[in-house]
């Protein structure tokens, strides 16, 4: 098995699909097709990363390692631990849902946007897979530039507001992620991420460094002030857009954080903790009273994202208080899988409700919530399906909404009473927003004729959202696999954020 | 017998999946069968094993399967079985088996036949999971399931308005239960390292007088706070003040759910945890006096309310709420076994009146409004005579079932001496008058008196079929008999075994025991004690005030007219939440939103920031005018500067 570079693989098959999609110009159906052929091996190909995995060893697997730049000794340099293995196959898995999701509600420049998702799809995998900060500041920064056009071009009404709102801003966090990189290149003499890891820092260079990466991070993730470019984006983005947003493109601020800012500068994170997680808390509180008013599908669920997202920063940052308070480190690794495992079901579950407003959205028009209503009646496998998600967006027990929620509120007692009560009222806050929004789209009167009759999924839609369901259901009732292979990769990783990078210590 | 036990609640979960899945391809009869056989499966199955745990079969506490291994702990689906589950699990899958009968009759004319019995398959798998369950997680996993079904089902006919208020409404306060009872588990695992009922009780007594410091400078045991926390969540799920707010509402749902949710078996799983943790309550005695003084606030004052309601299934909403309170009262005074045995008792009364009470409604035409019944006693006889059997074991008439749970939690309040008791006894004494007023109220108003429906209505009645009927039956027999088979072993007889520890101190089913000498002397003693003459009161007064002279409750009104309106608007809770909680997080939310994210954040942070470039760059070009002579200027100047500053140091 290690004999094929699997990590290249599933990183370089896409993008050159995405090129030969876009060869395939106004052909669409040919488009459509080879994009599925590609999405779907690129899927396969993944696979052998969790059959394949180790979870006992602690380090990375999978490891390719050339020489790339000499000059600045820049190397291609690959390899996976538990957390970005999932994410790589969550991003695996979401690309092949958006082709098909895209299938026939796409119809201008058809090639143009399975391309685009391709190519995105390998440079997402990469800033996964990348070991070296060049390398990973490279697919970081082109990852972008996909984005920006499927917003800008198959976008909205306020599409080009938007991208240009989405790429400026992301682009201020990169700004800084790449001077802080260029700093410990300089420090080190290296851009391998694992150096970093052990270099020694004095705590001011780890403070400033720490603000660099959160802020690089948290524009991504994203985490209050810094995430008004979500829910504009969101909205004015096509369906596929939004799920690739949702589903993958947060979790690699959060990722940031896991493989950059913890380990590199504990002794600053651990002096600063307090404000991501005052932040993350914010983002569970504020941003859950905010998606309570809106009046469009995407807004509320764009809100939703954030505040689920907020219980993933939370996650990451508790490990300091729990030490500080008990002494040990128990109660942290919990907290911190649970994080990922946070990671891994909001990629199901908003990508599952951005594709159901797809699906409505392609049938009326329009997100406004106040045009729909009562459409339990004509469509009841969709209504059933939408329900679903939107318990699994609420935490409900047996859904995968609830395993990484239940897990942070349970490892945040440890670090303190009140970090868990706030966190906790997300049971409040979360069920409130989103059954309310379930009551007036779902249930209730339908306010106009053509909500009467809408037809419900067809077979394409009912697959791709069924697959979700299965999912979601699946990892709520029995999350061990998932769980399972993050536990090596945790503890190496809690063991370098206690260990101080301080000279000399 | 462990394929059994995992039998016992598969059985529903395939009649759900099965009926859910392939419903559209299943026809009516098909989807009932499918889904009353796995109850009646679960319910044979149930029986095998309580005559398992009673004829001295070893607990069953094993685990299925690891859901989640993480930090060194193992999170288990296990299943506990010991007496108290294999008494629940009968009681559970019986009143489910008859509702799902009942329902053939009740939903027949439906649209949503086939889903509402897909619906309450899952209800009675979830309900059997939360109490089967051996740990807290898997606790949590049933209790939170209970409640999607409960949502679900309240909101059945989801095109009224009602209904959908309702089930929001019945979920976000079970939401804020769950909120405390999450903190509960929280802090079970933060102290216990581990979710599991067995290492929990066994680690409890040594943290009895380890403290924690929640608020700066307030010193709380920590037993206690979980205690607490937990039984917050009890309050959501049972119904309790202040978190009783939803179960009124949730009576828009269909009949047969307010029998089995509402009645009988989701809204007693806050009952039945907190007995299932009594080691942990025995621990603290404050915790114990909340349950009880919360319990017997319930119990009174929710039972004023109910005799001011029109509709027939509110008076029983009311009633069960009151009820509920009556079982908190058993167990605050840790007479945890007289808790669970009203739980029994009221499940068959309860379901019993919810169902004769629908089947009134049917055979009216789905009015649920009192003022528009009267004298079906001619037409409807097996609903009339099954009904009073109901009432009359809901006010403890000696000898029927409601009775001996009644008496057994009322006396045991006179004997304990946690604090709060003295004010709960009266409370409790005083809610007997209060239940049997409007028990018999209800009673004489729907079947005795005046006929007052419209004569088309009139026309139609008739005895509802025997779908309906016969369950109302099977209900009865329990209703009547159970208390007289049960209450020496289950009360005196410590049958629970170590399913319930009670301290020593505590135990004043152990006192009350003393002076007990079968069920016969209860029964007799019964008719002298003053719960029985409170009970004769009510009764009496319902039937002056509603039969003879019908005239004397508009009067009341009038005179107590304050009272009324308190009543009337139920002490003011719907309309403070909805001001306070539901359209402040509203306006908070706008604020914040309009404020924050709009304004600051975007308007000055974002656009701003657009801005000030752009005025910046407005600026900069006129620096850059294309003048050979300012560049050259400013050159010069830039130069001096620099010169002057390299001199000066």
């Amino acid at each position: 098995m290690n004999a094929l570079p699997l990590l290249s693989l599933v990183i370089w098959v896409p993008i050159a699909g995405g090129v030969a999609v876009l060869a395939a110009g106004r052909r669409d159906a040919l488009a459509r097709w080879l994009a599925l052929g590609f999405a779907a091996a690129t899927l396969l190909l993944s696979l052998p990363l969790y059959t394949g995995f180790d979870p006992a060893v602690r380090g990375m697997q999978f490891v390719e390692d050339h020489a790339w730049i000499e000059a600045f000794n820049i190397r291609y340099h690959l390899g996976v631990d538990g957390i970005s293995m999932l994410l790589i196959l969550l991003t695996t898995y979401s690309t092949l849902l958006v082709v098909v999701a895209g299938w026939d509600s796409v119809r201008y420049r058809v090639s143009q946007y399975m391309g685009a998702f391709l190519i995105m799809e390998g440079l997402m995998i990469g800033v996964f897979a990348a070991l070296d900060a060049a390398l990973f500041y490279v697919f970081w920064e082109a990852m972008l530039i996909p984005m920006f056009l499927i917003i800008g071009i198959w976008g909205g009404e306020r599409r080009v507001y938007s991208a240009i709102k989405f790429f400026l801003y992301t682009f201020l966090g990169s700004v800084f992620l790449l001077v802080a990189i260029l700093y410990l290149y300089f420090q080190s003499d290296s851009f391998e991420i694992l150096d970093y890891h052990r270099l020694a820092l004095t705590q001011t260079e780890q403070i400033l460094l720490f603000f660099a990466f959160l802020l690089a991070f948290a524009v991504k993730v994203p985490m209050w002030p810094v995430h008004t470019w979500l829910p504009d984006a969101h909205v004015e983005a096509p369906t596929g857009g939004s799920v690739i947003l949702a589903a993958i493109m947060l979790k690699l601020g959060a990722y940031g954080f896991v493989r950059f800012l913890l380990p590199i500068v504990p002794d600053a994170a651990s002096q600063l903790d307090w404000v991501v997680i005052a932040l993350s808390l914010i983002a569970i509180v504020y941003i859950a009273l905010v998606a309570l008013v809106q009046e469009d599908m995407k807004k509320l669920i764009a809100y939703s994202s954030i505040a689920h997202m907020g219980f993933a920063t939370l996650g990451f940052f508790l490990v300091f208080s729990i030490f500080e308070r008990t002494g040990s480190l128990e109660g942290a690794a919990l907290g911190f899988e649970g994080a990922v495992v946070q990671l891994i079901s909001h990629g199901f579950i908003s990508g599952a409700l951005f594709l159901c407003v797809g699906v409505l959205y392609d049938r009326l028009h329009t997100r406004r919530i106040a045009d729909y209503g009562g459409i339990a009646k004509p469509m009841p496998i969709f209504a059933t399906l939408l329900v679903l998600f939107a318990m699994g967006n609420v935490g409900l027990p047996g859904t995968s909404g609830f395993v990484g929620e239940f897990m942070v509120v349970l490892s945040a007692f440890r670090a303190d009473f009140w970090i868990a009560f706030v966190a906790a009222t997300t049971l409040v806050l979360g069920a409130a927003y989103t059954l309310w929004l379930v009551k007036r789209v779902v249930f209730g009167t339908a306010p106009s004729e053509r909500v009467a009759r809408l037809p419900d999924v067809n077979l394409r839609e009912g697959m791709v959202l069924g697959s979700l369901a299965v999912l979601v259901l699946l990892v709520g009732v029995w999350p061990d696999p998932v769980v399972d292979v993050l536990h090596g990769s945790v503890e190496n990783l809690l063991q370098h954020v206690v260990r101080s990078k301080l000279p000399g210590a | 017998m462990k394929s059994v036990y995992v039998g016992i609640v598969l059985a529903p979960l395939l009649g759900t999946i099965v009926t859910g899945l392939l419903g559209r391809w299943l026809s009516r009869e098909a989807v009932h069968r499918i889904c009353i056989g796995g109850v009646a499966l679960s319910l044979i199955l149930s029986l095998v094993a309580f005559f398992h745990v009673v004829g001295g079969g070893e607990t069953f506490n094993e685990p299925i399967y690891r859901w989640m291994f993480s930090d060194g702990i193992s999170f288990e689906i296990g299943f506990l079985v010991d007496r108290l589950t294999a008494l629940m699990i009968v009681v559970v899958n019986f009143v489910s088996l008859m509702v799902h009968i009942y329902t053939i009759g009740y939903m027949h004319d439906d649209p949503g036949y086939k889903r509402f019995f897909s619906y309450i398959s899952l209800f009675t798998f979830s309900m059997l999971m939360l109490v089967m369950s051996n740990n807290f997680l898997q606790l949590f996993f049933g209790w939170e399931a209970v409640g999607l079904v409960s949502y679900l089902l309240i909101g059945f006919w989801y095109q009224r308005e009602s209904a959908i208020y309702a089930n929001m409404k019945a979920f976000l306060v079970n939401r804020v239960g769950d909120f405390g009872f999450l903190l509960g588990i929280a802090a079970i695992l933060m102290y216990f390292n581990s979710l599991d009922y067995a290492d929990v009780f066994r680690a409890a007594p040594l943290l009895q007088d380890v403290t924690v410091e929640v608020i700066p400078g307030l010193e709380w045991s920590v037993i206690t706070l979980i205690c607490i926390l937990l039984f917050i969540g009890a309050m959501g799920k049972s119904a309790q003040v202040p978190l009783h707010v939803w179960l009124p509402d949730s009576m828009e749902g269909p009949t047969p759910i307010s029998a089995l949710i509402h009645a009988a078996t989701m809204v007693t799983a806050g009952v039945f945890m907190v007995a299932r943790m009594s080691p942990l309550y025995e621990l603290s005695e404050t915790a114990l006096s909340v349950v009880l003084v919360i319990g017997a606030l319930t119990a009174f004052f929710m039972g004023l309310v109910g005799i001011v309601q029109h509709d027939i299934k509110r008076v029983v909403a009311y009633s069960t709420l009151s009820q509920l309170g009556y079982m908190m009262v058993g167990l605050g005074a840790s007479a945890y076994a007289a808790g669970i045995f009203h739980l029994m008792t009221h499940a068959f009364f309860k379901a019993l009146m919810f169902l004769a009470a629908g089947s009134v409604i049917i055979a009216l035409h789905h009015e649920q409004d009192m003022r528009k019944m009267g004298g079906l006693k001619r037409y409807m006889p097996v609903t009339y005579w099954t009904m009073l059997i109901g009432c009359l074991a809901l006010i403890g008439f000696p000898g029927l079932s409601g009775f001996f749970s009644k008496d057994a939690i009322i006396e045991a309040v006179g004997e304990s001496e946690i604090p709060g008791a003295g004010l709960a006894y009266l409370l409790v004494l005083l809610g007997v008058f209060v239940t049997a007023l409007y028990t018999f109220r209800m009673f004489f108003l729907t079947f005795h008196g005046e006929e007052r429906m419209d004569p088309h209505a009139r026309e139609h009645l008739h005895e509802s079929p025997a779908v309906v009927t016969v369950p109302l039956v099977l209900l009865a027999v329990p209703a009547v008999l159970v208390g007289w088979l049960t209450v020496e072993p289950l009360l005196f007889g410590g049958w629970f075994g170590e399913a319930i520890r009670v301290a020593a101190e505590h135990d004043v089913l152990a006192r009350m025991g003393e002076g007990f000498h079968g069920a016969l002397s209860m029964v007799l003693h019964g008719l002298l004690a003053p719960p029985f003459w409170l009970a004769m009161a009510g009764v009496a007064t319902a039937w002056y005030a509603y039969l003879k002279r019908p005239e004397l409750p508009e009067l009341a009104k009038e005179r107590a007219g304050v009272l009324y309106r308190v009543l009337v608007n139920k002490y003011g809770f719907d309309d403070f939440n909805q001001a306070v909680f539901g359209d402040g997080s509203v306006r908070l939310g706008r604020g914040l939103w309009q404020v924050g994210d709009v304004t600051v954040i975007d308007g000055v942070m974002v656009n701003g920031t657009a801005r000030g470039v752009g005025r910046l760059a407005v600026v900069m070009r006129l620096l850059q005018s294309g003048y050979l002579y300012h560049y050259a200027f400013a050159m010069i100047i830039g130069l001096l500067v620099l010169l002057s500053w390299a001199v000066a140091a």
